[in-house]
């Protein structure tokens, strides 16, 4: 006897979600596999199948598995982090970034003072380390609270305050 | 009449009500910001996201959703997850430049002391680089480590 079942046995984790047909020509499917629903579950409960759906078709097809792989990141650290999402990250590398940079400071300083003694006393020859500067931001360290953009051709410059954890 | 509609209230065509979820974030003279979450987000998870929040963490939430809507729209392919990628490209390499850095000051401590100079033994007394010749090299990458970026 011919049941109801519907012959989604090759349904992508999205189509199953969604609880439509997957058919051949599924946006979702290469990319969402049915043996990792919760992927698709997290993105869709931060973005929506349909915001994802549009992003990826404004992407170019070689470029859309490193779209979903964000998108999941991103919705992931948002249901980990309600308030501040992956801006949360953000904030901790930036400040472990200024951490680095101010005892680079310190190394370099401290590698400066070598080289003032006077020759008599240091013979060898120094070879000091170029320590280049590491600027991540423009911004000053202030609350959140104004966040601008602006674009230099295809390169994305970015000017933000430091996010507090 | 002026209208007090909301950004968000505006741009979807409907009634500002006075228990609005959008309007303290989304102020009217701010359209874009609305806009921008709208696109990537999707009014109604917004809407469901910040209701889930206590009322003191609301702004905050909106402004965080804005600029990773912002990072999706300027990037599509890797929103706000590229920045990060920069800033653990950076920190590595900060990280290999500082260890490079502690090598040559324990080189030089060494040789220094090899040659006696007291000067030397001020220098280092007065650094306030904390244990730069005995801290043992360690490269983090533990911060939110999405392998398929690098």
């Amino acid at each position: 006897m011919k049941g109801h079942e519907s012959r989604s046995t090759s349904s992508c984790a999205a189509c199953k979600l969604l609880k439509r047909r997957c058919s051949s020509n599924c946006i979702f499917a290469p990319y969402f596999r049915s043996d990792e629903p919760s992927k698709f579950a997290r993105v869709h409960k931060v973005f929506g199948a349909s915001n994802v759906s549009k992003i990826l078709t404004e992407v170019p097809v070689e470029w859309r598995e490193d779209a979903v792989n964000s998108l999941a990141y991103e919705a992931e650290a948002r249901l980990r982090d309600p308030v501040y999402g992956c801006i949360g990250a953000i904030a901790l590398l930036q400040r472990k970034m200024d951490e680095l940079q101010h005892d680079l400071a310190i190394a370099r300083a401290h590698l400066a003072r070598y080289t003032a003694i006077p020759p008599l006393l240091c013979n060898d020859h120094f070879s000091l380390t170029t320590l280049p500067d590491f600027p991540i931001f423009d911004g000053t360290k202030s609350v959140l609270n104004s966040m601008e953009f602006q674009q230099h051709g295809s390169v994305n410059v970015v000017h933000q305050t430091s996010f507090p954890l | 009449m002026i209208s007090t509609r909301c950004a968000a209230c505006k741009y979807l065509r409907k009634r500002c009500d006075t228990d609005c979820i959008f309007s303290p974030y989304f102020p009217s003279n701010d359209p874009l910001k609305f806009a921008c979450v709208h696109k990537i987000f999707g009014a109604s998870n917004v809407g469901k996201m910040l209701k889930q929040l206590p009322v003191h963490h609301r702004a905050e939430a909106a402004n965080s959703l804005c600029f990773e809507a912002q990072s999706r729209i300027q990037d599509p392919v890797y929103g706000c997850t590229g920045i990060i990628s920069l800033l653990q490209q950076q920190i590595y390499n900060a990280q290999k430049q500082l260890a490079i850095a502690r090598a040559e000051i324990a080189l030089n401590a060494h040789q220094a002391h090899l040659q006696g100079g007291s000067q030397f033994q001020q220098i280092e007394a007065s650094s306030s680089f904390n244990n730069v010749a005995a801290e043992p090299l360690h490269v983090d990458q533990s911060f939110f480590d999405p392998p398929w970026l690098f």
